[in-house]
């Protein structure tokens, strides 16, 4: 690398004033989070998540910090957090998307039926592409319900709150049309893996291949960021700063792999395991971890291709600018109804995909498939930063929300709280986070 | 030199009419303007000067009137279209996404991106920091939201995106109406900057210094007509505002009409 301690401190020495100032501002951890342009809201959120889990770790007498908790965790976040990452996009434009619980429902239902009783009744039971034409299909499904309500949206320009909460009616009320009430299982069995049950995991081995690829793509990216900044004479983070980010980076996937990786599979599932491969072993003395779930790949990977298309295509580009300044996007010549249309139609595909992993998580499809998700995924965005009059939030911090309320979640349901007086926390947290967020907004504007 | 340069006209718009509904906004106005020129175009509230320019811009479709440019009749159906003729304007709201960096507001819309479509930040730093050199050289908040930027600053930012983009034709929607004493004086410093770069400017302005400390031509419009044209040299302060408030040339307001304006 040819970074050296002087290349970046000539860049530095001229300081204007008015970025002085804000460096010089503060305390300690602001001035260290500055050089790491770390966000100081993002970083308020990861803490107040993290004493969550002691409290409730010490709480439940140490059950809630055990690899088997977290791991249920991550799969139990990716639902909300695959369609949070959409919802970012709609809420950032100003616009919001309560029909996604319900078309949730109906494209769960559509695929739930489409592989136990369409399909099979074409190709046979158990045909290896059943799963591929079911979920193509769902993802379609839900692309094209996205489309139209966008469209309703952009050129009808009836408000998007009244086009989606016709929508809320309007796909529950065909779900159970589609069905007549009925509960659709079991999914086809390859179908299934995509709910990450005990078959639907990478195992321990991938999942720290997964790790270590993860971790040298932030290095490189790092270090890409940085001689691209040098080579425009670009003020960079302070050599320090990369070096931190480069080693705490990986060191938390790492870590987070490490810790998963000690949920093993259970006596049952083992003997199954030794027996399956021909194993000459005794199952109660392996330890074979379950390793990553599918649908937290998916998420995950969700989650980067949203943060690259939001940060780094035209397409993010304009949803910001609509949502920051409608007029001034308009005269700036963006097709401000197309891309309102379009981020509809992203989210009904992220509405899809998540249809997909929650019938193979619950392996069928009941009436009531999806019911109450648009609350849980839209206070996923809200938690996260995303500010309801448009213009600002980030895909991270949705998924950092999502994975916050089912922290709480699962740390009351541990502690024995009914699911009611769950409801009861999770709502005075989501107006707790957005009054907190406003203050610090007005401190910051002062 | 100058003078062969300084006669060139860039626009002229001639017979310009819009309407909304029953009422003329704009009526029979014809128009020019010549490069290297500021020419102000003041009135009251309502007296069709955005509508107007709006024409020019691409925002407004004019009922009928043609507009030429370059010697050649264009039709100018929206902001694309103006942007494509070197027309930028600079709108007495501003127009920036307030939540979006100065880089990107200046590529708004046309953003510069790599070989695979996606955004190049970096090139389009560097591209800002440019001709913010050129413009204003204190100018250092390249990374942050400009609503974090005083009005001066967002105003650089929205000229910047203007003369990027090698405007010849630049229109100025009250460019200094939001702005301090210290402010105002950057941006009239920054249009005397453009004038020199032979960028021809339509001033739209209610601040009559304004006006007089940097128009070359002074045209005043009054309930969707034009009143006159003059050179600024030509006139007082008081003969333009008398044709503002009462929609007469200098010659044709009687001695009685001024000492009411006075009294």
């Amino acid at each position: 690398m040819a970074v050296t301690e002087e290349s970046t401190s000539t860049f530095e020495a001229p300081l204007p004033p008015e970025e002085a100032r804000d460096a010089s501002s503060g305390g300690v951890i602001r001035r260290t989070l500055h050089s790491l342009e770390l966000d100081t809201r993002m970083f308020g959120l990861i803490l107040a998540m993290l004493v969550i889990w002691v409290v409730f770790h010490f709480w439940s007498g140490g059950t809630f910090l055990t690899p088997r908790n977290l791991w249920t965790l991550t799969v139990q976040t990716s639902i909300v957090a695959i369609m949070a990452t959409g919802m970012v996009l709609v809420i950032v434009s100003r616009n919001i998307d309560l029909s996604v619980g319900s078309m949730l429902g109906f494209v769960g239902m559509f695929m739930a039926l489409m592989q136990a009783e369409w399909l099979p009744a074409i190709l046979g039971f158990d045909h290896p592409w059943t799963w591929v034409i079911t979920l193509i299909a769902g993802i379609i499904l839900g692309g094209l319900i996205g489309l139209f309500q966008g469209a309703i949206v952009a050129y009808a320009a009836v408000p998007s709150f009244i086009v989606t909460l016709g929508g809320l009616l309007v796909w529950r009320g065909l779900l159970w049309v589609m069905a007549r009430g009925r509960t659709i299982a079991p999914m086809d069995t390859t179908f299934q893996l995509l709910g990450g049950g005990a078959r639907g995991t990478v195992g321990g081995t991938v999942s720290w291949i997964i790790g270590v690829v993860a971790s040298i793509a932030i290095v490189l990216l790092l270090i890409a960021r940085r001689r691209n900044r040098l080579k425009f004479g670009f003020r960079v983070r302070p050599l320090w700063a990369d070096v931190v980010l480069m080693v705490l980076g990986p060191a938390l996937i790492l870590g987070t792999v490490w810790f998963l990786n000690q949920y093993y599979l259970p006596i049952g599932l083992a003997e199954q395991y030794v027996e399956d491969n021909n194993l000459d072993l005794d199952p109660a003395t392996l330890e074979i971890p379950f390793g990553l779930a599918n649908l937290v790949l998916i998420a995950l990977g969700t989650a980067i291709v949203m943060t690259f298309i939001a940060t780094r295509r035209r397409f993010g580009r304009y949803v910001y600018a609509v949502g920051g300044n409608p007029e001034a996007a308009q005269l700036s010549g963006i097709p401000t109804k197309r891309l309102i249309m379009y981020t509809f139609m992203t989210m009904g595909i992220l509405v899809g995909l998540a249809a997909a992993v929650q019938i193979a998580r619950l392996n069928s499809a009941t009436a009531g498939l999806g019911t109450l998700q648009e609350l849980y995924v839209i206070a996923a965005a809200v938690i996260g930063g995303t500010s309801l009059s448009g213009g600002v939030g980030t895909i991270f911090g949705a998924v950092l929300g999502a994975l916050f309320m089912q922290s709480l979640q699962s740390g009351m349901s541990l502690i024995g709280l009914e699911t009611q007086v769950q409801d009861v926390v999770v709502g005075v947290v989501l107006v707790a986070a957005v009054a907190a967020d406003a203050a610090y907004r007005r401190r910051l504007a002062r | 030199m100058t003078t062969e340069i300084a006669t060139r006209t860039l626009v002229e718009m001639k017979d310009m009419s819009v309407s909304f509904g029953g009422v003329h906004a704009v009526e029979r106005v014809t128009i020019d303007l010549l490069a290297g020129e500021v020419h102000a175009i003041v009135g009251g509230n309502g007296a069709g000067k955005s509508t107007l320019i709006k024409t020019l811009s691409g925002a407004q479709r004019a009922d009928s009137g043609t507009i030429v440019i370059d010697g050649e009749e264009v039709s100018i159906d929206n902001p694309r279209v103006a942007k494509g003729l070197g027309i930028e304007t600079i709108y007495q709201t501003l127009a920036l996404a307030e939540n979006i960096d100065a880089p990107g507001n200046v590529f708004l819309g046309r953003e510069l991106t790599t070989s695979i479509g996606n955004l190049d930040d970096s090139a389009m730093e560097d591209a800002t920091r440019k001709v913010m050199s050129r413009l204003n050289p204190q100018f250092q908040n390249f990374k942050v939201p400009v609503a974090s930027l005083s009005g001066g600053q967002r105003q650089s930012v929205a000229i910047a995106r203007a003369v990027h983009f090698d405007a010849r034709i630049l229109i100025m929607d009250e460019p200094t109406a939001a702005l301090g004493p210290a402010e105002t004086e950057q941006v009239r410093a920054l249009i005397r900057q453009l004038k020199r770069e032979e960028i021809g400017i339509f001033l739209i302005s209610h601040d009559i210094h304004d006006v007089f400390d940097l128009a070359d031509r002074i045209s005043v419009m009054y309930q969707g007509r034009i009143v006159g044209t003059v050179q600024k040299d030509d006139v007082t302060i008081d003969q333009v505002l008398a044709m503002i408030i009462l929609g007469k040339k200098p010659g044709e307001v009687t001695q009685s009409e001024l000492d009411e304006l006075h009294g």
